[in-house]
């Protein structure tokens, strides 16, 4: 069952996304950060999550650190559901990019969580990053802000063409 | 024993098998879902106003209640979404329901972060922290499940049950929503278990 709204949401996103044309992309040699997305922040809330595909076309290669004018700190987070128990837990070593491949951070699996965020994110904003990989070095992007995260009714980041 | 009689012999065949089919319902019944588990656990903790609470809170109407934190960036905001949509969806009929955000995280989530950040999604949900002692015993007393996770920076991220719990009027657990659920499928739950 969330299987098949995870994909109903994926289709409707991908649909709104191309619509409106809002995917945007970002370039490092042979690595292409695509659409970087974060969500609107809630009252209160002093963390936000942060999504983007990373398509290498080179050799092997490892993010390991962002960082944001906006947020204390930036960490690399994996989000797993073991039964009714979701689970995170930090990437220290940051994260794998294998040759040629294409890895994504999404709601759900990897993500970035932005700590500490004095100002919380507001829709339609974009929030300066830089993302640091080890051997191509850093890349400055921009995360546009989506709807909070359970508005899917408009959400155009559920899946994103590059 | 021996069988002198054929018609003996299929008569017990069938009791036997009519028997094993009714424990194999029985079961399957109660095995489905924790149903009707009876919480008796004392504790004393605040809401998002400041003012104490306890477990007569579980008491007198039926609620929905959700174990989640607010430094939880996808799962706690889209169920608290949900929640509210329920609400707002049953309308009249859910006006007995009261839904709770209790914090898996009541070292950093204080009565007015709550309060804020509930406020959000609904005048109707009422968040609950206190300290994380008894906080503990609201989660164990309901067999939910949370845990600090550590990172390197010294902060930490809370790994925590996903489900929204419905308990009955009587203070009794009468089902789960598991993330993700199909809203009318949520809904036609809600009506069939506590309404």
């Amino acid at each position: 069952m969330f299987i098949r709204n995870i994909a109903t949401y994926a289709v409707l996103g991908s649909l709104i996304a191309f619509g409106s044309a809002q995917a945007h992309e970002f370039k490092l040699g042979e690595i292409e950060i695509g659409h970087p997305y974060s969500r609107a922040m809630l009252p209160m809330a002093k963390v936000g999550g942060g999504y983007f595909k990373i398509t290498n076309n080179g050799p092997a290669d490892r993010l390991v650190r962002i960082t944001s004018d906006r947020a204390g700190s930036v960490e690399l987070h994996e989000m797993k559901m073991n039964g009714a128990v979701m689970q995170m837990r930090e990437l220290e070593a940051g994260i794998a990019i294998p040759a040629n491949t294409t890895v994504e951070l999404k709601p759900g699996g990897y993500h970035l969580m932005f700590m500490d965020v004095p100002q919380p994110f507001k829709e339609g904003e974009m929030i300066k990053a830089t993302l640091v990989f080890e051997k191509a070095g850093s890349v400055d992007v921009e995360f546009a802000v989506g709807p909070v995260a359970a508005d899917k009714s408009k959400d155009a980041h559920a899946e994103h063409g590059k | 024993m021996t069988m002198k009689n054929p018609f003996m012999l299929i008569a017990t065949a069938i009791s036997a098998a009519f028997f094993c089919v009714l424990v194999g319902i029985l079961f399957f019944t109660f095995k489905d879902e924790p149903r009707n588990s009876r919480f008796s656990t004392d504790f004393t903790l605040v809401n998002d106003k400041g003012e104490p609470v306890d477990q007569s809170i579980f008491k007198g109407n039926p609620s929905l209640v959700y174990f989640g934190y607010t430094h939880c960036p996808e799962v706690c905001p889209t169920t608290l979404f949900e929640v509210a949509g329920y609400l707002n969806q049953l309308g009249e009929e859910g006006a007995p329901i009261k839904s709770y955000l209790f914090t898996v995280d009541p070292e950093r989530d204080t009565p007015e972060i709550m309060k804020g950040y509930v406020t959000a999604f609904s005048d109707r949900i009422t968040g609950v922290t206190g300290t994380p002692e008894e906080m503990k015993r609201v989660i164990a007393g309901w067999r939910a499940f949370a845990e600090k996770v550590p990172n390197k920076s010294g902060g930490y991220s809370m790994s925590h049950t996903m489900d929204l719990f419905l308990i009955g009027a009587d203070g009794r657990l009468k089902g789960l929503i598991p993330y993700g659920a199909d809203q009318d499928d949520a809904i036609e739950k809600i009506r069939s278990r506590l309404l």
